[in-house]
């Protein structure tokens, strides 16, 4: 099969879960929830062990030698994800706990008031929604959103009413958890900022799968602000990434208070650290960030160029394997290029939980439910659905275990009778 | 989960409930209706209730969700419609003490008939708030029948 990775049994060894099995080693581990959570290579593990055996200290205040340590690897783990984004400057990478706290911290940081509009889209994350409505529930500002074309696409066809002098805030997902839609960030960013509005990019699904540059974007096509999660790039739970212009966080006040992130402190008032540490309150999670910083290391040494061929390879065989099953309807894109590895599924006749519980009983780990994007699937006019989604280390083989158990479930709920 | 597991989880007659509900459609008359979802998964029910002289006239419900909430919201409507709300009420807390039992529980087949099927739904703690649903609609539905008729008795 073109596109996939050519040292892929290389690549599952690395990932020592993988090996799991279950019903005393008769079903094997078929592992289809990647857009849920990865799973961790080796290099990832031994990293943070090794932090924590070797290494472990506080950071930026130890007068000793393995704070010197511990703060050399954090502050390596931020140089690793400037480099993995491309940032222009590394000081602009902001550790927070996850992609929800970095969303969270400019919504609730953007000066916003009556008479401003926030623009949000339909197919976003709950992470991406309610922050914002929180925002401008709270500051009478107003917010609005992109609608959905029937294909799965974002509706840009009143994009002039939507982004206006009124707009503030321009925030969207770049790849869609739920419909696996790749959207044109660098378009909409063109046309937000025209207005001078800021775009705040979750890329939560979109830093797994796309190689990002954002230094070789344009002025006008970067965005202002873009989040990932640790947990989802092959790195641990716990930690997570704001990335955002120099000039645009500097723009914005504290979101935390509390150590780390001041200049000086008096009982009448305090003065604050320069990027990142403003945003920085409190020890951080420092050997989940080192471990990120193996994750992403890793990633970087398979190739993102490769690792997304190898996505799209899997995810248009399992298009076209999904279509052989009587009942299976995918929502979004039907086109392999135009999203990313998540692909959700109605089987018509059997609910999501029962699809999901008994292709669990032959080991094929999948999604079920509504994937915290209601608004999306009320949108298509569905409830809840079922979600595959892959990643560097799935197999053909894989999506062929999925279908048969998609055969499975049928016969089971006696769909043909 | 092995084969056998799953097999108990989904008993036929948790099936032919799912497939052939009991007393599924919103009716009137009602004292009560609530709306109850289950955060996590997006299950949803309208349950109401009509009592009167403290009996269970009915119970009518409009649910979305898998097969295991909506056999579940039909076996209550089959236990629970004819019976007094003190009656019904120990029947209620029979099937609480078997969805939470963690599998360890032996039910009371007296009291739950078909309600006993669920006893395999117990062993899976990601299914237990899909049995659940219906029941506390149903408990938070007659708690405000009661209230409303006792407002009205002053």
């Amino acid at each position: 099969m073109k596109g996939l990775l050519p040292d892929l049994d290389l690549v599952r060894k690395d990932f020592p879960i993988l090996e799991r099995t279950f019903d005393g080693g008769e079903t094997p581990l078929v592992y289809l929830d990647s857009a849920n959570t990865s799973q961790k290579p080796q290099v990832v593990i031994d990293t943070m062990v090794d932090h924590l055996e070797r290494h472990n200290a506080n950071i930026a205040r130890a007068m000793h030698h393995l704070g010197a340590e511990a703060t050399e690897a954090f502050e390596g783990a931020r140089d690793t994800v400037a480099r993995f984004l491309g940032a222009p400057e590394r000081d602009e990478v902001i550790f927070t706990k996850n992609a929800s706290e970095g969303l969270n911290l400019v919504a609730n940081t953007v000066p916003l008031g009556a008479g401003d509009v926030v623009v949000t889209t339909e197919m976003e994350h709950h992470s991406n929604i309610v922050p914002w409505q929180l925002a401008t529930e709270r500051t009478g500002a107003e917010l609005k959103w992109f609608g959905l074309t029937d294909d799965g696409q974002l509706d840009l066809s009143n994009i002039d009413e939507l982004i206006t002098p009124a707009t503030k805030v321009v925030a969207l997902t770049w790849v869609s958890n739920m419909l696996g839609t790749v959207n044109p960030v660098a378009e909409i960013a063109r046309k937000a900022h025209e207005v001078g509005a800021l775009v705040v990019v979750d890329a939560a699904q979109a830093a797994p799968v796309l190689p990002i540059d954002l230094a070789s974007m344009t002025d006008e096509e970067r965005p202002d602000f873009l989040v990932f999660t640790g947990h989802k790039v092959v790195g641990p739970t716990g930690i997570g990434v704001l990335w955002g212009r120099r000039a645009a966080l500097e723009a914005l006040p504290p979101f935390l208070g509390g150590g780390e992130m001041i200049a000086t402190v008096t009982m009448a008032k305090s003065t604050y650290a320069p990027i990142p540490h403003k945003f920085e309150a409190g020890t951080p999670p420092i050997a989940e960030a080192v471990g990120l910083g193996a994750a992403l290391e890793y990633l970087m040494h398979v190739g993102m160029e490769n690792i997304h061929a190898h996505e799209e390879a899997i995810t248009a065989y399992a298009l076209e394997r999904l279509a052989t099953v009587p009942g299976v309807s995918v929502l979004g894109p039907a086109d392999a290029s135009k999203r990313g590895g998540a692909i959700s599924f109605e089987l018509d006749g059997v609910h999501p939980h029962d699809v999901a519980q008994v292709l669990d009983s032959k080991g094929v780990a999948i999604r079920a439910g509504h994937h915290c994007a209601k608004p999306a699937h009320q949108r298509f006019g569905v409830q809840a659905s079922n979600r595959m989604s892959s990643y560097l280390y799935t197999t053909p083989a894989e999506i062929d275990a999925l279908v048969e158990g998609l055969e499975y479930v049928r016969s089971f709920f006696k769909l043909d009778q | 989960m092995t084969a056998a597991n799953l097999e108990a989880m989904y008993q036929e007659i948790i099936l032919d409930h799912y497939k052939n509900p009991h007393g599924k459609g919103l009716r009137d008359p009602f004292e009560a209706e609530v709306h109850h979802v289950n955060p996590t998964c997006g299950d949803e029910i309208t349950l109401r209730v009509h009592v009167e002289d403290g009996k269970i006239e009915d119970i009518s419900y409009d649910a979305l969700g898998c097969s295991i909430s909506q056999a579940s919201a039909s076996v209550l409507n089959d236990l629970v419609v004819g019976k007094t709300v003190d009656e019904a009420m120990v029947v209620h807390e029979e099937f609480l003490r078997l969805m939470q039992g963690k599998g360890q529980v032996e039910p009371d087949e007296d009291i739950l008939e078909d309600g006993i099927a669920f006893a395999g739904v117990a062993k899976f703690p990601a299914r237990i708030k899909c049995a659940l649903l219906s029941w506390m609609a149903w408990k938070d539905a007659t708690a405000q029948a009661d209230d409303r008729a006792l407002t009205e008795e002053r």
